[in-house]
């Protein structure tokens, strides 16, 4: 193979500032999404956990829909599919306020909050019945048992899985490219087109990606030994 | 809601789209079979060496797999579809630049729940093994792995629906899979909100047997 590399093409013309953009974009996308995605996936994982029969069923209709269906098709739909239903007023509104970063993160933050979901039911299941026996024998209405006592211990099960969840969040706003938001792919790409150089650029793009994911699993490998409740994660967590 | 353009285009949708007969060398099972199974069986052979006792090949199978689990798929397509044609002088069709990009990174996955499955057994099955005689190779084909496949059952299936659905980026590259078919079909009737649906469904009928299956499994081996 006779590839003469030009590693310069990164930091020459608009390259960096490119990059720069790619990642800022990346995380204010990946972030917005998060926060949809943590907010769906409690209220849909604690609906599931509960008796009353329909509320159960709404959950679990949300999560089975959205979670067996690509990412990408979400992508399509919400930005090309539900805009023109829309009103034109909030259309137009949309359209000169960044719709594609807009129907991205909620593709984004909907599908994940899907899966989400499964994460937060699994660690909600995992704690004995007895914790909420208990609180309800102490007084608590159900919504305070669940506030107090089921999902303090959840959040802390469900640290390690719901990190991979997260990683897998970020790693999927690349699929925002199909839409144009200038994420970090997008910019790779672009740079690839103006410099015709694809290997270089490729690899700047995926030294971020990695960087960026490993960076957050380190922090939450220290999160999680920080807030441990002693004698609680061990159980768990030791298989 | 007008469903006309479904009438119409569902014949390309599905022959086209979804088992690739038609004019375009396409189709989402097409792809998603073959990545599947060459995915897992190279997922099996990454997560015995992540198991193995020589640490080149342990660091070297935990690399890999490092690596393409920080990496989102829509990177390793791109790597492929430009990479490969520079390697081998040769331009390669969408086809193979999609496989091989799914089957690289989905054995990464497959690897770490083989690897999971594996250390789920407990190691007096290998002494026991060993005991009466049999080889290392021989206590894993005829021993180890016929249990641990059956324990990881339920997270393989899971992770063939998560390739299944991975297959339509290889719209992006210009695959002609449902994604795709349906991106075609709207060009030409601008009918988003329902061929985006419509595929939606269909590969919702897939993914969710899948899951059912896999639930159903789950309760058996349990």
């Amino acid at each position: 193979m006779s590839y003469s590399f030009r590693w310069s093409v990164l930091w020459t013309g608009q390259s960096g500032h490119w990059l720069l953009e790619g990642v800022l974009t990346t995380l204010a996308l990946s972030a917005l999404a998060w926060v949809l995605a943590a907010a769906l996936g409690m209220t849909a994982g604690a609906l599931r956990t509960l008796r009353h029969r329909p509320l159960r069923a709404v959950g679990t209709a949300y999560v089975e829909f959205f979670r067996n269906v690509p990412l990408i098709v979400w992508m399509f739909f919400w930005y090309f599919g539900v805009p023109p239903l829309l009103p034109r007023a909030v259309q137009d509104w949309l359209f000169s306020h960044g719709a594609e970063f807009w129907a991205g993160m909620f593709a984004l933050g909907v599908y994940h909050g899907a899966r989400m979901s499964e994460v937060i039911r699994s660690g909600i299941l995992s704690i004995p019945r007895t914790q909420f026996e208990a609180a309800q024998a102490m007084g608590l209405t159900t919504w305070q048992a669940y506030r107090l006592v089921i999902l303090p211990i959840a959040v802390r099960l469900i640290v390690p899985p719901a990190t991979n969840e997260s990683l897998n969040l970020l790693k999927n706003s690349s699929v925002a490219l199909t839409i144009s938001v200038p994420e970090l792919t997008f910019q790779t790409r672009q740079i690839e087109t103006y410099t015709a150089r694809a290997i270089e650029a490729l690899t700047a793009g995926t030294l971020i990606y990695l960087a960026m994911c490993l960076s957050i699993a380190w922090i939450m490998a220290r999160v999680e030994r920080r807030f441990a409740i002693p004698g609680m994660i061990a159980r768990v967590g030791g298989g | 809601m007008d469903l006309g353009v479904i009438a119409q285009n569902w014949k390309f949708l599905i022959l086209q789209g979804l088992l690739g007969i038609g004019n375009f060398a396409g189709g989402t099972l097409r792809l998603a079979i073959p990545a599947i199974a060459l995915g897992f069986l190279l997922g099996i052979f990454i997560g015995l060496a992540r198991l193995a006792r020589s640490p080149w090949l342990r660091g070297a199978a935990t690399a890999y797999v490092e690596f393409f689990r920080g990496v989102p798929l829509v990177m390793v397509i791109f790597w492929m579809w430009f990479v490969i044609p520079q390697l081998l002088r040769l331009p390669i069709p969408e086809y193979g630049v999609a496989i091989s990009a799914l089957v690289s990174l989905e054995a990464a996955y497959f690897g770490s729940n083989v690897r999971a499955g594996v250390r789920t057994l407990p190691r007096g099955q290998v002494e026991a093994a060993r005991a009466v005689g049999l080889s290392g190779a021989q206590t894993m084909r005829l021993v180890v792995l016929p249990q641990a496949l059956r324990n990881m059952v339920p997270s393989l299936v899971t992770q063939m629906i998560v390739l299944f659905k991975d297959t339509s980026l290889a719209s992006i590259i210009g695959y002609v899979d449902l994604t795709k078919a349906a991106q075609i079909v709207n060009n030409r009737e601008i009918k988003p909100f329902q061929l985006y649906l419509f595929i939606a469904v269909i590969y919702w009928l897939f993914a969710y047997s899948m899951s059912r299956v896999a639930r159903r499994l789950e309760k058996k081996t349990a």
